[in-house]
């Protein structure tokens, strides 16, 4: 198929057609922060962190297939406004105890509030009721700060088993619920697997943790998408 | 030109972030040139003897005496700083806010958990001296105006030191990628 034309923060970029505008952004270098986006799945637009103008109107690029002539701003102040606005919120709903959590310093939501710099979130804090369901021998589902980005539940870990989590409830009750039956006999690579999906700390591999000293951590010294800013690609 | 003046406090925190601000190592020095202490268990003055710039709140407000104190603070500081989780969010004492109800804790910290074992009686200490516990751990900022935030548990000496110098000079602060962190 011909290539199409696209515009990227004032520049010209020749792209595939249909391709998500999130995936050409990454290849030429233009990092845009996701959350309920992970590479492999089909995306679903509900987290909104990845809101840019395209043609005027504020899309989610992870659901938006490039056209012919699009043009596109990633990284204006006010949608990086929003994005900031948007992790305040989750950090406002939810109960994110980071000096106690096993996945802070390679938590992605965690990642985005020191990429905003956000000192404090505008909102006051809910402090939800939330529970911990730790009946798995190899994970535990820490519901305090689950992002319910529904992750978990739209990676198919295994052919035959669609998956091993599922909704439960409606509106602000609704959680994440783990299959025991079928994952009564996990093994560490399964658990890893499942940590893995989740952006934050809301699934956490037992008898495991704070193994990565404070400084060597994913997020310590590089903030999240430096990786693809950094790699200067040019099509 | 007199120096401008710091008060210190910490209200439900673990002294974590006292330390922190020592571990700004040999600009201890520098810190005693640029600014005068006043109430802080730095220098042990318990009580205002006058009117301060900068207030430096560590610890939410879990007790009535907590309550007292940061209103105090926001009395006789024109600044005040929000130092830490614990200050910013409540940080771990505010691990109960979310479930558990505050005679949960209680019973708990003075009957059922397994280290207790010589209060036969079952007492909770409820002495009109004791300061009240409050029904959750509250933000500092929940409670009164706090003008800037400092997260971290601790926050990096690094950052503590850049907002004071910032304060105080009246600079723009620097704040680097790695010094705001959360843990
Ligand atoms: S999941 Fe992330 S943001 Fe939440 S407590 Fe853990 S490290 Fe902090
Ligand atoms: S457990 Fe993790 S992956 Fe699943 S919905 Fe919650 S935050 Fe998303
Ligand atoms: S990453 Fe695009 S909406 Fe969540």
């Amino acid at each position: 198929m011909s290539k199409i034309l696209i515009n990227i923060n004032g520049k010209d970029y020749s792209a595939e057609p249909g391709k998500m505008v999130l995936d050409i952004a990454k290849e030429v270098g233009i990092y845009i922060p996701t959350l309920c986006h992970y590479e492999g799945i089909k995306p679903q637009g509900s987290c909104r962190i990845c809101t840019c103008k395209i043609d005027g109107r504020n899309m989610t690029v992870c659901t938006t297939p490039a056209t012919h002539r699009m043009v596109i701003e990633t990284n204006t102040e006010e949608l990086e406004k929003i994005r900031a606005t948007i992790v305040e919120l989750l950090f406002a709903e939810g109960n994110h105890f980071c000096p106690a959590c096993e996945r802070s310093g390679n938590c992605e939501l965690q990642a985005l509030a020191y990429r905003y710099k956000m000192m404090v979130p505008q909102f006051p804090y809910i402090f939800p009721a939330k529970d911990i369901d730790a009946k798995n021998p190899k994970i535990m589902i820490d519901h305090n700060r689950c992002i319910l980005c529904k992750r978990c539940i739209r990676r198919k870990q295994e052919p035959e088993n669609p998956s091993w989590f599922v909704f439960k409830d409606r509106g602000n009750k609704v959680q994440i619920n783990l299959d025991h039956e079928l994952t009564a006999d996990f093994d560490d690579e399964l658990a890893q697997k499942a940590m893995d999906t989740c952006p934050v700390g809301a699934i956490i591999r037992k008898e495991k943790g704070f193994d990565v000293p404070i400084g060597s951590r994913k997020y310590d010294k590089n903030p999240i998408g430096s990786d693809i800013e950094n790699q200067g690609v040019t099509l | 030109m007199s120096k401008p003046i710091v008060a210190t406090t910490s209200l439900a925190g673990c002294f974590g972030c006292h330390m922190s601000l020592l571990d700004i190592d040999e600009r201890i020095l520098d810190l005693i040139e640029l600014v005068e202490f006043n109430k802080s268990p730095i220098d042990d003055i318990k009580t205002f003897t006058k009117q301060c710039d900068i207030g430096i709140i560590e610890g939410g407000c879990c007790n009535s005496e907590n309550v007292h104190v940061l209103k105090e603070f926001r009395k006789n500081c024109k600044i005040l700083v929000s130092v830490g989780e614990c200050a910013i969010m409540g940080g771990l004492p505010a691990m109960r806010n979310n479930n558990a109800p505050i005679s949960e804790c209680l019973e708990e910290a003075y009957l059922n958990c397994v280290s207790v074992q010589a209060n036969d009686e079952k007492i909770i200490p409820n002495d009109e001296e004791l300061p009240m516990i409050l029904d959750r751990v509250y933000p500092c900022h929940e409670i009164v105006k706090i003008d800037y935030f400092l997260p971290g548990c601790a926050p990096r000496a690094d950052l503590i030191w850049n907002a004071l110098v910032a304060l105080v000079t009246g600079n723009e602060m620097d704040l680097p990628y790695e010094v705001i962190k959360f843990d």
